[in-house]
């Protein structure tokens, strides 16, 4: 833990030594000539750690940076492929981003720890391990897809790597998160599960039941919103009283930490003690900052930002800071980052290559998959 | 046979289907504590602690989701409504994640989940708690939709819902939990879903009702009896997938249907029963399908209006008189 949480509420103290107020008035119901409350929070800004703090290898680390830039090139050639149509629908970018699902993937012990996130779901799938060969040709709707061509940019699903989806209806999946944690519990198998959604989802109710869900049932999840400044072209601030969103953990009486999504060390720090927290059943609320380069969706003419703004951010590229920080520290040289660049476009061309191939799904597979068996008697 | 209460034969499913599987556990607003709002799980915290009974919060989209994920993870949650009007709070979970998770996965996801609790109306408690929602659900692929008339079609489809591998909707009813019916004593009773039962054979009318309507059915029938009229009641008993080679075969007998359904009548199940009849045994008909249904408004509050509201018995027992040309 960087940092253990202190409390000093009234109410804490109370519900700790009462969890269940079974008869007559709780304490609370008797006001106190003052009421006070603070709370600290975890935070895990830029710049502050190393790999060897967090007990990460060279190889760890180049690796990382591999999965990042595999992140960018997949997106960047998804969108070229969009604009030829080969991709239909809506498509997401994550360019930007890439620190979270990488810094999330590099703390998780994946096979063992869930993840769930929302429709902006590239780079989480990418991090935990599916092919770009899968999410390439589920873009495309072909069989080769992670989803058989059945749920497209939006709906990436993983079981092997416990990657629970990819979710289109904003906020949904939350809820869900917490049953996967919920699930975990149950089976008593270690595990942990991690729901990921945007600034924009922290708007829906679903986040509230959720997070209460969570901190009553002691559960080992953890809820990340990932504050990329903007839901489709709302600014935080027009959208949020509190745009402080670890704050609201003190409203759930669980840890809030925030960290900074543009490196992707203070991430992978952030999500090492949340997750070290959750296997003790004590859930998180994180925020993470980070920026979205590309606009909401493919259809974006982005005119709620300035050129300067997106400039600005841009001088904080998660890749190019990592990337110099493997030199700065002479952990690679510039040959090496070259030849994984060659190799990471060698891996996303394959893909489109894997995809284009791929054959189309059969008509009569638009049944598979609706219930368990085939023997249902659909209308026709 | 014992005699049960529908209550409690959905307990002795429940109960039997947590005794032989450890994944199986009950969530909702009162059901461990209090003993279930209408006691329904009366007894079940004691037996299998709050591990597996859980009380939650007034959040039933929450809930509702979170059962979808522990579903998602290897458990096979009963979620319970205090009644089906609450669902709605809930529907993104039903509709977008329990429904369509497997498919968007390609399948790799089973969501083995059954929402149970009181459907249809109940008395004066006007507009918002007197919903039948079976047609609402029943429209989206990917859901199972049961709705049993009595105790024992109760225990051993809830047993089958429990154990199928898709999420299930299993609408009960406040006004049936009371009712008492002999259960069957078999060990391991499971009726299987999609199967209606021929709740009394005739050969003169097809009465086609489920839930709450099924008895108004039976009187109509015994009704009819009196004046000579042989009727033949189905129970489809689940409405999606509904068992309509069964109602087809009985309307080749009596080419003739009467169909109640307690739902509000506009694109409801009996719309879809009919249009199914028409499609698969149009030459088998002599008079066109008739209907009774709840009115096409909300639910009132008024004790003669809600009265006025529910399907008639009276109205059914005319609509027959009237496809038999007997008046």
């Amino acid at each position: 833990m960087a940092k253990q949480t202190k409390r000093t509420s009234t109410r804490k103290t109370a519900s700790k030594k009462k969890p269940v107020a079974k008869k007559g008035a709780p304490d609370q119901n008797v006001v106190p000539d003052s009421l006070s409350f603070s709370q600290e929070f975890d935070t895990y800004p830029a710049g502050k750690y190393t790999h060897k703090k967090l007990g990460l290898s060279e190889d760890q680390v180049i690796g990382m940076y591999r999965n990042m830039l595999l992140q960018r090139r997949f997106e960047e050639r998804a969108a070229q492929m969009y604009g030829k149509q080969k991709i239909a629908g809506f498509l997401h970018l994550y360019i930007g981003q890439e620190a979270i699902s990488t810094g999330t993937a590099t703390a998780m012990e994946i096979g063992k720890d869930s993840l769930i996130t929302a429709y902006r779901d590239h780079g989480h799938a990418l991090a935990l391990g599916m092919s770009a060969n899968e999410g390439m040709a589920e873009m495309f709707g072909k069989v080769g897809g992670c989803s058989k061509g059945k749920g497209g940019s939006m709906h990436f699903f993983d079981k092997e790597n416990r990657m629970f989806g990819g979710h289109g209806i904003v906020g949904a999946h939350v809820p869900v998160g917490v049953g996967i944690a919920f699930g975990h519990k149950y089976k008593e198998d270690d595990g942990v599960a991690i729901a990921f959604y945007g600034d924009g989802a922290a708007g829906q109710g679903a986040i509230h039941e959720a997070a209460n869900l969570m901190s009553i049932y002691d559960l080992p999840a953890i809820l990340v919103v990932e504050n990329n400044q903007y839901a489709m072209g709302t600014a935080v601030h027009r959208a949020f009283g509190q745009v402080e969103f670890s704050h609201w953990a003190a409203s759930y009486d669980v840890r809030g930490s925030v960290a900074d999504g543009m490196d992707v060390f203070s991430v992978v720090k952030a999500m090492q003690d949340a997750i070290a927290s959750a296997r003790e059943f004590k859930p998180t609320m994180m925020e993470i900052r980070t920026y979205r380069y590309r606009g909401h969706s493919m259809s974006d003419p982005q005119k709620y930002r300035t050129k300067e703004e997106l400039d600005s951010k841009k001088n904080e590229d998660p890749i190019i800071r990592l990337k110099a920080y493997l030199l700065e520290n002479k952990i690679t040289d510039e040959k090496t980052l070259d030849a994984i660049d060659d190799d990471v476009k060698e891996e996303v061309m394959a893909s489109v290559e894997f995809a284009e191939n791929s054959p189309a799904p059969d008509l009569d597979a638009i049944y598979d998959d609706v219930y368990d068996s085939r023997e249902y008697p659909f209308l026709s | 046979m014992a005699v049960l209460q529908y209550r409690e034969a959905l307990r002795a499913a429940m109960t039997e289907e947590m005794e032989r599987d450890d994944r199986v556990f009950l969530m909702g607003e009162e059901v461990a504590e209090y003993n279930g709002a209408y006691k329904v799980s009366e007894g079940m915290l004691e037996q299998f602690g709050p591990k597996r009974v859980i009380d939650t919060p007034i959040s039933e989209n929450g809930f509702c989701g979170l059962g979808v994920g522990a579903a998602m993870n290897g458990l096979r949650p009963i979620i319970e409504f205090m009644t089906f009007n609450f669902s709605f709070v809930a529907i993104d979970q039903i509709i977008n994640n329990a429904a369509k998770i497997r498919y968007m996965s390609g399948g790799q996801f089973d969501v083995p989940i059954v929402f149970r609790g009181a459907n249809g109306a109940a008395g004066q408690l006007a507009a918002t708690h007197n919903t039948s929602t079976e047609s609402i659900y029943s429209t989206i692929p990917g859901l199972k939709v049961i709705a049993p008339s009595n105790p024992d079609d109760a225990k051993g489809l809830l047993k089958s819902a429990i154990r199928d591998n898709n999420p299930v909707i299993f609408l009960e009813s406040e006004v049936m939990f009371g009712m008492k019916g002999e259960v069957s004593d078999a060990e391991d009773y499971l009726i299987p879903i999609g199967k209606a039962r021929i709740a009394k054979e005739g050969t003169d009318v097809t009465i086609v009702a489920h839930s709450k309507s099924y008895h108004i059915a039976m009187r109509v029938a015994e009704r009819l009896e009196n004046d000579g009229y042989s009727a033949e009641v189905i129970d489809p008993r689940t409405i999606r997938p509904l068992d309509i080679d069964t109602i087809v075969e009985s309307i080749k007998k009596t080419n003739r249907c009467v169909i109640i359904d307690e739902s509000n009548p506009y694109a409801s199940i009996s719309s879809e029963i009919t249009f199914q009849i028409q499609d698969r045994a149009f030459d088998f008909l002599d008079a066109p399908i008739k209907r009774i249904t709840a009115k096409d408004v909300p639910a009132p509050y008024a004790k003669n209006l809600i009265e006025y509201y529910m399907p008639q018995e009276e109205d059914a027992y005319q609509a027959c008189l009237s496809v038999m040309y007997a008046k």
